[in-house]
Order: structure tokens, then C-alpha cells, then sequence
């Protein structure tokens, strides 16, 4: 703990302006969702929706680098950390999106009416 | 033989391996990794479910416009977004409580402590707040045999609730409760109007038409009223609110996910809370400063922000997306 008696007290404020600032874009966006992000499509998915998921990546990556600290922490600790999340979830939303993009599809085009 | 002999002087303290950190923060994050996955496998299957349904799921704004003190006046996602801040600021107030700490300062790292726990009980009850609106519902809605909810509007488009424009009939059913000697039957609480009523107050007022969950270019389509009262003959039972069999908003899957995710959520936030409260005692008793270090309001802390970040990501995919 080389860090141990250091105070990295404006650090941490500026971390929480960081995230308010991203948050109150974030609700900006959302309440008034101009139309050119909102119905601009990039890979099946609006600009908006694009923009509002990078948001929270990027607030994400502060909260954990940040405030869990672990900037300060071995890479090692870091990798096996970041990794398997990143891969697992990744992998998960692949599947689980695709499937039910594709189970839209049937509803949508075979010959079973579902909602009526 | 060095290999066998265990000269570092943390051998069997658990001290740190060779990670750089000591085992009860390791197993902090072992335990918030396994919980990360668990969370994004809920928020994989809500995904999963409106790619399914994308065409008829619940619009958010729409749907959480409440602020206290504010009634009637649609303000979608300002409470959500005061939540969020009030959850960053508690991680913000923990973080300093765990700098504190670094530098051995006992009655910091309680006053942080404190604010901390303040800030988790706000939004504790915040959220308590925000389930009561889900469930009581604001406007009301029709739900057809087939399973599909009809909403109704006026001609600008703006939601009507049915307590504007239900009749009133005379009554011929009563809730049947034990008290009235019902004891062998049990039922659900029955809705302020019924099916008949609500059918009866439509065909009165020409004004109100259907709005369905079919989404077309952003927005709900409403039906003429032709095609509205040719729907409204399959209405089968009216909803009021949200429970998990349905809801008012749409989707039945929408009030399951949003009562799943966003309690599981609630219940990591009341048990941080009450570990917190733990530490928060020891650290007034002075365990940690006898102890010479405040790790363990490290390893809570971790905790608390790890709470932090599952809330911007509930966030973003209930309340944003």
C-alpha cells in the first residue's frame, strides 16, 4: 500500500462533477430526444440509445477506476477483474439480443397471431 | 527447499498475495464479479424480452412522470435522475470515508460513514416511492381476451383516466371477503369500475378513442373510433396499476422485470445499508483503530460502490434506452 497515507480527496470530486455532468446529459437527452439521434439508426440501434450506453460505459469505468480504486491496483488484480466480466457480458448480451431479435421476427412474419 | 518455506511475514494473516491485495478484499471482488454476472444475466434478459416484444413494449417516460409534490405535471425521469445523483453522492461520501481512513482519522471516516448511510436510507425510500406510483397506476386501462392492454385518449392525443369518463351503474357484485362469510372462496380485489362500465362510459363519450401498444414511429398508435370501439368489444378485465400477472403500461414482462430488477437492486442497497451500519458502529467503538488499519471500510466500501454502479446501469436500460 504504497498510496496509504496520501489524500486523494479532489481526485474523488472531480470524479463526482465527472458523473454529474454525464448524468445530467444523460436526462437531457433523454427528455428532449432530438429526432436526428432519435430516429438515425446505426446498426439496428438509434444514435440516442448509442450515445446513452457509451455514457454509462464511460461513467462505469470512473466509478470502478475511481472509487473502487483500482487504478491503484496490481494489473494482474485489474485483468481478472475487467476480463471475464467483459468478455462474459458481452457474450451474453450476443446471444440473448440476438435470439430475441430473431423470435421478433417470427412473430412478426410466420402464421401464429400472437396479439390480437 | 525455499519453495516449502513460508518466509513472508503475511503467511497466514491474510495478508497481501500475490495480487497486491490482502484476502478479504480479494474475496470482496470474487464475490462482486459472481454478482456483476448476475445482474447483467437480469438486464440480458430484459433485453432479451423487448427485442422480442420491441414493437409493443412500454414506453419509460411515459410511464414514470411523477415528482413529489408535483401533481399532475409530467415530469418523466427527473425523480430517476435525482435517485441517481443521491446514489453517486452516497459513493462519493463513502469514498471519502475510506480516504479518511488511509490517514487514520477516526471521526472522519464516522462522519462519512454517517452521511453514507443517510444517503442509502434517502434512496431506499425514494425507491419505495417510485413502486408505489408503479403499482397504483395513474390512468387505468382495458385488457382485452386476447391479452393486449387498450389505453384510452382524448382527441389531442393526451392519456384519460377511467375514473373520467366511467358510468356509474348500479352495482350487482360485491367484493366477497371472509368477513361477509365468504370463507371458503378467495379472490383478487376487484377494480373501482367494471368491464360494463367503462364499456358503457366509452360509448357515451365520442371524444375518447383507443391507444394500443403497437409502436409505430416512436409513438403508440391510437385508433379512429370506429376501429377503437370495434376493439373494446373483446375488453375482457380493466387494470388499474401494476402487480405481476398485469399491468397498465403494456408488456406483462415490463412490471416483472421492473419489480425484479429494481428490487434485487433495492435489497443489495438495504443490506449495504446494514453492513454499513456495522461498520459505522465499529469504527465509533474504535475496532479499526485499534487495528492500526481501516481496510474493512475499504472492503465495504467496494461493496457500496459496486450497489453505485448496478444503479447507473438500471438506469440507463429501464429509464434511458
Amino acid at each position: 500500500m504504497a498510496h496509504a497515507h496520501e489524500s486523494n480527496t479532489k481526485r474523488i470530486w472531480f470524479v463526482f462533477g465527472l458523473l454529474s455532468v454525464i448524468t445530467i446529459i444523460e436526462v437531457a437527452f433523454g427528455i428532449v430526444r432530438p429526432d436526428f439521434l432519435f430516429k438515425t439508426d446505426f446498426l439496428k440501434m438509434n444514435l440516442l440509445n448509442w450515445l446513452f450506453i457509451i455514457l454509462t460505459i464511460v461513467k462505469a469505468y470512473y466509478i470502478v477506476w475511481a472509487f473502487m480504486h483500482l487504478e491503484g491496483e496490481k494489473k494482474s488484480l485489474r485483468t481478472s477483474i475487467v476480463a471475464p466480466l467483459v468478455f462474459l457480458i458481452l457474450y451474453l448480451c450476443f446471444i440473448l439480443l440476438i435470439e430475441g431479435d430473431y423470435i421478433y421476427d417470427i412473430f412478426k412474419t410466420g402464421t401464429i397471431k400472437w396479439n390480437f | 527447499m525455499e519453495a516449502t518455506v513460508t518466509s513472508h511475514e503475511h503467511a497466514l494473516d491474510g495478508g497481501p498475495g500475490p495480487m497486491g491485495g490482502t484476502y478479504g478484499k480479494l474475496m470482496m471482488w470474487f464475490f462482486i464479479v459472481s454478482d456483476a454476472l448476475t445482474f447483467s444475466a437480469f438486464l440480458a434478459a430484459y433485453g432479451f424480452s423487448r427485442f422480442k416484444f420491441v414493437e409493443t413494449w412500454p414506453i419509460a417516460d411515459e410511464v414514470f412522470t411523477h415528482f413529489p409534490f408535483l401533481h399532475g405535471v409530467e415530469a418523466p425521469m427527473y425523480y430517476v435522475a435525482l435517485m441517481t445523483f443521491i446514489l453517486i453522492f452516497s459513493s462519493v461520501t463513502m469514498v471519502l470515508a475510506v480516504d479518511a481512513g488511509h490517514q487514520l482519522n477516526k471521526g472522519k471516516v464516522a462522519f462519512y460513514m454517517l452521511l453514507t448511510i443517510v444517503g442509502g436510507l434517502i434512496f431506499l425510500g425514494s425507491q419505495a416511492w417510485e413502486w408505489k406510483n408503479f403499482i397504483k397506476g395513474e390512468f387505468g386501462a382495458i385488457e382485452t381476451k386476447g391479452g393486449s392492454i387498450l389505453q384510452f385518449v382524448d382527441k389531442e392525443g393526451e392519456r384519460v383516466a377511467l375514473a373520467d369518463f366511467a358510468a356509474h351503474l348500479p352495482k350487482e357484485r360485491e367484493q366477497l371477503t371472509k368477513s361477509k362469510a365468504f370463507w371458503f372462496i378467495s379472490e383478487d380485489p376487484l377494480p373501482t369500475y367494471s368491464v360494463e362500465e367503462v364499456m358503457e362510459g366509452f360509448k357515451n363519450h365520442p371524444d375518447i378513442l383507443v391507444r394500443t401498444e403497437q409502436i409505430v414511429d416512436k409513438h403508440k398508435v391510437v385508433l379512429s373510433r370506429e376501429e377503437s370501439l370495434k376493439r373494446m368489444a373483446s375488453a375482457h378485465y380493466v387494470v388499474e396499476g401494476a402487480n405481476l400477472i398485469r399491468n397498465e403500461y403494456g408488456q406483462k414482462l415490463f412490471a416483472n422485470f421492473f419489480f425484479f430488477i429494481t428490487g434485487f437492486h433495492g435489497f443489495h442497497v438495504f443490506t449495504g445499508v446494514l453492513i454499513n451500519i456495522i461498520i459505522f458502529f465499529n469504527v465509533l467503538l474504535g475496532t479499526y483503530e485499534k487495528r492500526g488499519s481501516y481496510e474493512m471500510v475499504e472492503k465495504v466500501g467496494l461493496y457500496w460502490h459496486f450497489v453505485d454502479l448496478v444503479w447507473v446501469f438500471v438506469f440507463t436500460f429501464f429509464y434511458l434506452v
